[in-house]
């Protein structure tokens, strides 16, 4: 099976949409005025998971980087056992 | 849940919130668009091509189950009977998702069936067959339409969009992913949509406890609640039915925790079929064993809002309007979330009944082309039609389920109303499924009768509920009972038809790979070892982990 033919990895779109989430949140949050901190119990909530999505996006993202899928030939649905 | 549609829990949602909800379509619709470039056979299209890796399709096993409906409903059980909610995560899913990752995957996976109907057919006869996959095709078709009618009911209520416009984008959306990805779309979705759901659930749980004063906090405040000390325990009460839920430990364990339960996770086929798409049997074993430690945990968020709730919002509780304990999410997520993380909140409860519904969708596909259409309407035709049937079946199934979206409307609790589904068909599948795997003498027409029998016990029952001829507590009572009564007489019925159609039973070889002690090649206790001498790829040590993990959690709350 060609590399255009295999399915992406869902790591890129999960690290894509959260870079994209956490940046927007972030950003959100460095702005807030003090009414939105004070809807949220005065916790800098939009900074705070803005960050954390960043985070997690990132992870995602390396973790692709750093290992991504090996290109094994695809296994047939019946026929020849595959063993572990 | 009919009441959502009330003026006063209107969202005060922003351009930010809008621009994240439409980030999350687009890249919806793009993994559909990307998906369908890598579907090449009816085995990629309706299996993933059995390419995951176990983290994706264990996710993917418990956001099947983590729809919008779970994360409200179990958010007002949490209002409503305190913390013996607990029960239906650490009770009623852990023990059953590590069984099927041990006990039952290898029969599963290693039969290389594509559906649990198919099993069934091997295993006893079609008629058996048939009637599971009509059955189970039927369930689906209602089931999605419960989560599309929900999400409409949600959407007009937090952002004011008509119901019938979020019945059809929301319909519009799944069709397009579902249609051109097929399983691999449904499944990349759902990995994702677990992850924006947390995003947007974890800043109700930690903004709620700052305002609380913390867990301590919390509990304190609970205790002044009518629910009272009562709210904080699990399973200190349940000598008698004098709790919160009005249920006996015996009702909380065997109801519950196996017949209910385990019917649900091991032979509910929207579920197994995330296990089936994995790489290799090592990582199917591992799918729901891998599921069940976020299913551990999920609770913080949900269950601790639920108890958030009743403490913080006035006369929560009421019987209609906007303060049913349905609604405690959509309250805490309106008083307490600022624009942006609102927006990734809104976003993650769409996503799910999105989710939800093409769980189901993809499962009623499955069945629809590979157990219905190509044994029953037209054999033996190329691989390629089928997979053009696959997705004529998901514009048919999602059609089918915008018109019981409008049944759904009807019952006024949808929970009770999935539970009682649960209990006409899941219960006597597994009893069928479990005598059936362990006992082979079982005959192919015990398979047949036990299994519409069985049904048939817990369709008397809960039409006696209906008709009020029989008396019940609850509705949740009547589901209890009805599992129970279905489970029994599959059971009896297998066993007494067995005795009358002695030497029916199919022979040794037939059954190899489908019946416990007959190993087919693989599912040999030494081939599946072998692959896993890493202690973190062991299924049978993972699940020890997580039951283990669960009995320690009820600790605390006793």
């Amino acid at each position: 099976m060609s590399d255009k033919n295999r399915l992406f990895d869902v790591r890129l779109v999960i690290g894509g949409l959260f870079v994209i989430y956490g940046l927007i949140v972030t950003a959100i949050g460095i702005f807030d005025t003090q009414a939105e901190i004070d809807k949220a119990q005065g916790v800098r909530i939009n900074l705070w998971m803005g960050l954390a999505m960043l985070a997690l996006g990132v992870f995602m993202l390396v973790w692709l980087k750093l290992n991504p899928i090996k290109n094994e030939p695809a296994e047939p649905l019946e026929g020849a056992d595959r063993e572990v | 849940m009919r009441t959502l549609a009330a003026e006063g829990l209107r969202l005060d949602v922003g351009i930010v919130d809008y621009l994240i909800l439409t980030l999350y379509f687009v890249t919806v619709l793009g993994i559909g668009f990307a998906a369908r470039r890598a579907i090449k056979s009816s085995a990629d299209f309706f299996l993933s091509g059995r390419s995951m890796p176990a983290w994706v399709t264990g996710l993917a096993f418990v956001s099947a189950n983590l729809g919008a409906l779970e994360i409200i409903g179990m958010a007002a059980n949490g209002a409503e009977y305190g913390l013996m909610t607990l029960h239906y995560y650490w009770v009623g899913a852990v023990p059953a998702m590590v069984f099927l990752g041990i006990v039952m995957m290898p029969f599963y996976y290693g039969s290389k069936v594509h559906s649990v109907p198919e099993f069934l057919r091997r295993r006893f006869n079609r008629p058996t067959h048939l009637f599971n996959a009509l059955s189970f095709a039927l369930a689906q078709v209602l089931i999605a339409g419960v989560n599309l009618y929900a999400l409409a009911l949600i959407l007009q209520a937090l952002l004011g969009w008509p119901l019938w416009l979020s019945i059809v984008i929301g319909a519009a959306i799944v069709l397009i992913y579902i249609t051109l990805g097929g399983l691999s779309s449904a499944i990349y979705n759902e990995v994702l949509q677990f992850f924006v759901i947390l995003a947007g659930l974890i800043p109700i749980t930690v903004i709620g406890l700052v305002k609380v004063g913390g867990i301590d906090g919390l509990f304190e405040k609970v205790r002044q609640t009518p629910l009272g000390e009562a709210g904080l325990h699990t399973f200190a009460n349940t000598g008698s039915t004098d709790n919160p839920l009005g249920a006996s430990w015996i009702g909380i364990i065997f109801g519950l925790g196996f017949v209910l339960s385990f019917g649900y996770w091991t032979t509910n086929f929207a579920e197994v079929q995330r296990a089936l798409s994995a790489k290799d049997m090592s990582a199917a074993r591992r799918t729901p064993i891998i599921g069940a430690f976020p299913k551990l945990l999920i609770p913080a968020v949900t269950v601790i809002p639920g108890l958030i709730a009743l403490v913080t919002i006035q006369g929560l509780g009421a019987d209609k309007g906007d303060l049913v304990y349905n609604n405690a999410i959509p309250l805490l997520m309106r008083d307490l979330l600022p624009n942006g993380v609102l927006g990734v909140a809104v976003t993650g409860l769409i996503a799910s009944f999105m989710a939800g519904m093409a769980a189901n969708v993809s499962g009623f596909n499955t069945v629809f082309t590979y157990d219905l259409w190509r044994p029953y309407v037209r054999k033996d035709r190329d691989d390629a039609y089928y997979i053009r049937i696959g997705r004529l079946a998901t514009i048919g199934g999602i059609v089918v389920g915008i018109g019981t979206a409008f049944i759904a409307a009807g019952f006024s609790n949808i929970m009770n109303y999935i539970q009682a589904l649960f209990s006409l068909f899941n219960a006597p599948l597994f009893a069928t499924f479990i005598v059936g795997m362990f006992w082979k003498k079982m005959t192919p027409w015990a398979g047949f009768w036990s299994l519409l029998l069985g049904f048939l016990a817990s369709l008397t029952l809960y039409i006696g509920h209906l008709t009020e001829v029989i008396p019940f507590n609850s509705d949740l009572s009547e589901s209890f009972w009805g599992a129970g009564a279905a489970f029994v007489t599959a059971v009896v019925v297998a066993v007494v038809v067995t005795l009358f159609t002695k030497g029916t039973s199919k022979s040794d070889d037939e059954l190899r790979g489908l019946v416990y002690g007959l190993s087919g090649d693989s599912t040999s206790g030494e081939t599946i070892i072998a692959g896993e001498k890493v202690w973190w790829r062991n299924p049978v040590l993972l699940g020890a982990i997580a039951v283990a993990l669960a009995i320690l959690l009820y600790i605390p709350v006793w």
